[in-house]
């Protein structure tokens, strides 16, 4: 019996389907690309501090351009999952009515307070949100962020719901079509997430 | 009774409703999700917490059978 694929990923021909072993690859380059945007910076400040104390000032700028540039990637990251605009109430209670039917008491929960919904899968625990889902790998500690769309004209649940079913139908498929927006640590992702966000964060740690 | 409906604007709406051992509604069901399928829409079926399965013919033995639109990269 062969797996189910997610028929959007032909849309994607090119890309080689995503599993655990590419997903850490991927994570793998992401942490190079984020030290090679911050050891020069790091160093070109500890080099300033040592030829010339007083070139502190130059050497402060440096150090802020090393702390802010992954936490622009971190920013871009929490961004997939930040609410998008909402439709009538109507058509919002039942797009969540439905959404409510396909999670469990638990999940239903946490989206009533963080918007987010949790699905455990074999790549780790997301959460899924209305433009994009957070993988929480194995651990807690890194988390890749994904940015998948579904036509903007739906109920902000709806639109949850969409990418929770296409995540359970082929959770590698649904990978393979998302586009990672981020991939680092859960700690900087956590500082960019709206505040109302971070609980499901905390919750897809635990559980991850 | 088994529905299917088609997630839209409005949240949702249920496009065909059957009982197994209603032939006519089973027909009409059926007639129903292949429009659906033909206007571009994925059909999916929970097969358990946390598992779906898509489905290109109707499953007159389910449930609940979800129409939803294609997903694409952001």
């Amino acid at each position: 019996m062969t797996a189910p694929v997610l028929p959007e990923t032909a849309a994607v021909y090119w890309r080689p389907r995503l599993d655990a072993a590419r997903l850490r690859r991927r994570g793998h380059g992401w942490t190079i690309a984020t030290l090679a945007h911050t050891i020069p910076f790091l160093a070109t400040a500890a080099l300033l501090l040592a030829l010339e104390p007083l070139s502190f000032p130059v050497a402060a700028i440096a150090v802020v351009h090393a702390w802010g540039i992954p936490a622009l990637y971190a920013n871009r990251g929490a961004g997939v999952v930040r609410p998008r605009r909402r439709f009538g109430a109507a058509s919002e209670r039942a797009a969540l009515g439905l959404l409510a039917d396909l999670v469990g008491h638990d999940a239903r929960d946490l989206h009533a307070r963080t918007g987010l919904v949790l699905e455990r899968g074999r790549l780790g625990v997301w959460l899924v949100g209305e433009a994009g889902a957070l993988l929480v790998r194995p651990g807690g500690r890194r988390v890749d962020c994904w940015c998948v769309k579904v036509d903007d004209d739906l109920p902000s649940a709806d639109r949850t719901a969409h990418l929770l079913l296409a995540l359970r139908e082929d959770e590698e498929g649904f990978a393979t079509v998302a586009n990672l927006a981020f991939s680092g640590a859960a700690w900087r992702l956590r500082r960019r997430l709206p505040a109302a966000m971070r609980p499901a964060l905390a919750a897809a740690r635990a559980r991850a | 009774m088994a529905r299917l409906i088609r997630m839209d604007r409005s949240g949702h709406t249920t496009v065909a409703e059957w009982t197994a051992g209603d032939a006519a509604a089973v027909e009409a069901a059926v007639a129903a999700f292949r429009e659906q399928l033909d206007a571009g829409y994925y059909a999916s079926v929970s097969t358990g917490p946390g598992h779906a399965e898509q489905v290109r013919e109707l499953p007159p033995d389910a449930e609940l059978v979800i129409l939803r639109r294609p997903i694409a990269g952001g």
